[in-house]
């Protein structure tokens, strides 16, 4: 590269970052409904608050849970069937407490078990923001939950088990900036509404916080936070991890599925300071040991077999863009070896990357993203099982085979 | 000296996605190889009979498509997912690039239809049908069948099994468009009978000269379509 043309680099990426900084004054802005808005997003509401193609926090989305149809409600200031006639005392009890302000329960599809740390002056500057748009006139969506799920006096007992109530206690410990990411991981952010494992009652223990789980329903895995072996941050550097956070892509991983909604709402918009906060509190959870690699669940004869497919498989459709060696492309087309979300101890998300492919979600810092195919109408069962066999057993990768069966459940997983 | 320093501290953290060798193209060819595999690395259609060619069709409407697709007005939960986190200049950059491209047509598809079906395809595509109110095909996507821009498709390089399966999802209702919703309208008059002719009849086509498809307004459509406004 030319000396002038390097200039020119140069100058392009500080006005990016001087434009970025402006597009982001959210956080620090002295505006409550501009720090309103960024908190707003910061908290993913309108992941579940806006319905697909409807007005923005009219609500009404569909959430499927094990337990039945939840549909979410209209958080726009209309005063029959929004939050218009609301005080910001009425806001705040209900993201603290997870009770309506006439004393009702609510489902904990709503992350009031994270929303009960976010603070009174962050809660203000919230529902400012949210008096602030325009009112909708759309009635709410009554759930349809089975029985006995239907009986909202059931949430007392999930309550009493998995419920504390308490804004953030800062750690006087830590710095400031951990504990910015310790609060924004553990409250606004609801990080462990999907990566910590969820039990049969709907809950999670404390002491299983952020340890990964299967998001029922949606069929993908969200890995743990805490184990190197997993989505543990522990060997990161700050910027991959700020990278992936901010612009769904990086050095070491992309973020697609649940996840790729989560950078496309929320993620993106968080400012640098922020999303370094976030990165230095996650790479701190990290386990320092993970314990040995699993063994494999398939006998060696079938494994060996499988390995010699998935080569020709791998070879013929992966090698062209994920490199002979897994190397990659980064960060667009991601690193096979060493990569955590393919060796980890569920197979799912490999699966179903196979299966269904993907495209990382447009963000400001990388509106034009490549896309991984979908192989589910040109590899078999057998196929499948065979690629990703290789991938997570090749250049070192310490993952397990996996069974075409596990293949074949996966094709019918939902991709809504 | 101060915005010296400062050059050189972006210059060191920006050079490596600058020289990097092993970055992919810089293409829209490599952005959209997840479109390849069902509709081919040029749009030109694959051997799965119920995906659509995209080469050559307006890029009004491959645009309105990714829209309809990533909204979920038009459902097909494999298209839905992979455009969710898309944005509408990503989109349209999709759509110009897949209008763009220009591979052959596929040759005519003998089906193991009657003659007399493929006669009642043939007047449904080219006259219609007053007495059912079923406008002839031919008189919005063209006399050549080649569409109109911005918004009507062409109908050649169409497997009957595609256009079946669509004709279906508009009487059902898993396709739809912007109202008025002329399509759906049109679907809903047609009987199995008629859609199976349609389709065979189409598929049958050979190649015309011209792939391209009409410019804007060339003839005057028989009523309102909100994929084609006026």
């Amino acid at each position: 590269m030319g000396s002038r043309s390097r200039i020119i680099v140069v100058l392009a990426s500080l006005l990016a970052s001087v434009a970025q900084a402006q597009e982001k004054d959210g956080a620090h802005g002295n505006n409550i409904v501009t720090r309103g808005e960024y908190l707003a997003r910061a908290g993913d509401c309108i992941a579940c608050h806006t319905a697909p193609d409807g007005h923005i926090f009219a609500g009404g989305r569909a959430m499927p849970t094990p337990f039945g149809t939840l549909y979410s409600s209209n958080i726009t200031p209309d005063p029959e069937n929004g939050i218009g006639k609301w005080t910001a005392d009425d806001f705040y009890k209900t993201m603290h407490t997870g009770r309506f302000p006439d004393g009702g329960l609510i489902y904990p599809a709503m992350p009031f078990g994270s929303y009960t740390k976010v603070t009174r002056a962050d809660s203000d500057a919230i529902f400012a923001y949210l008096k602030s748009i325009p009112p909708v006139d759309q009635k709410n969506r009554p759930h349809d939950l089975r029985f006995p799920y239907d009986n909202r006096q059931l949430i007392l007992g999930w309550r009493t088990l998995f419920f504390t109530e308490g804004e953030f206690k800062p750690d006087p410990s830590k710095s400031a900036e951990w504990n910015r990411g310790a609060y924004l991981v553990e409250g606004l952010g609801h990080c462990g509404m999907c990566h910590s494992p969820i039990n049969a009652l709907g809950g999670t223990s404390q002491s299983d916080a952020f340890k990964g789980g299967l998001i029922p329903m949606q069929n993908w895995y969200a890995p743990s936070l805490t184990s190197n072996r997993e989505a543990g941050l522990g060997d990161w550097s700050t910027k991959d991890i700020t990278d992936l956070l901010q612009t769904g892509v990086s050095a070491r991983g992309v973020v697609y599925g649940p996840m790729a909604e989560v950078v496309h709402n929320s993620l993106q918009y968080l400012t640098d300071e922020d999303a370094r906060a976030m990165a230095l509190y996650l790479k701190g959870i990290a386990e320092a040991s993970s314990g040995p690699p699993p063994n494999s669940k398939l006998p060696s004869s079938e494994s060996s077999l499988l390995l010699s497919l998935g080569k020709t498989v791998y070879d013929a459709r992966c090698a062209s863009c994920h490199g002979t060696r897994g190397e990659g492309k980064p960060p667009h087309w991601p690193p096979l070896a060493g990569n955590q979300s393919i060796e980890m101890q569920s197979a799912v998300n490999p699966i179903r990357m196979v299966l269904n492919g993907g495209y990382p979600p447009a963000t400001m810092g990388n509106p034009r993203p490549y896309g991984m195919p979908p192989f589910a109408g040109q590899l078999s069962d057998n196929e499948v099982a065979a690629v990703v066999t290789y991938i997570r057993t090749s250049w070192g990768n310490r993952g397990t085979a996996v069974s075409a069966r596990e293949a074949n459940e996966l094709r019918s997983a939902p991709l809504d | 000296m101060a915005i010296a320093g400062l050059g050189l501290a972006v210059s060191v953290q920006a050079l490596p996605a600058f020289a990097q060798p092993a970055l992919p193209p810089d293409t829209m060819a490599a952005r959209v190889e997840a479109c390849t595999p069902c509709h081919g690395d040029k749009g030109q259609g694959t051997s799965d009979v119920y995906f659509p060619r995209l080469a050559g069709k307006p890029a009004g409407y491959l645009y309105n498509q990714l829209l309809a697709f990533r909204n979920g007005r038009r459902r097909y939960p494999p298209m839905n997912y992979l455009l969710e986190f898309l944005t509408d200049p990503y989109l349209q950059e999709m759509a110009d690039y897949f209008a763009e491209q220009h591979p052959p047509l596929p040759p005519p598809a003998t089906g193991n239809v009657s003659e007399d079906v493929l006669q009642h395809g043939q007047a449904l595509v080219t006259r219609g049908d007053v007495a059912r109110q079923i406008p002839a095909c031919a008189s919005c996507h063209g006399p050549a069948l080649t569409g109109m821009e911005p918004g009507i498709p062409g109908l050649l390089g169409l497997r009957p099994n595609y256009i079946s399966a669509q004709l279906g999802g508009w009487r059902y209702g898993t396709r739809t468009a912007k109202a008025p919703d002329c399509m759906q309208a049109v679907a809903a008059r047609l009987t199995e009978a008629d859609v199976t002719a349609v389709a065979a009849w189409l598929a049958s086509r050979p190649a015309p000269v011209s792939l391209a498809p009409a410019p804007k307004g060339a003839y005057v459509l028989p009523f309102q379509c909100g994929s084609e406004p006026e």
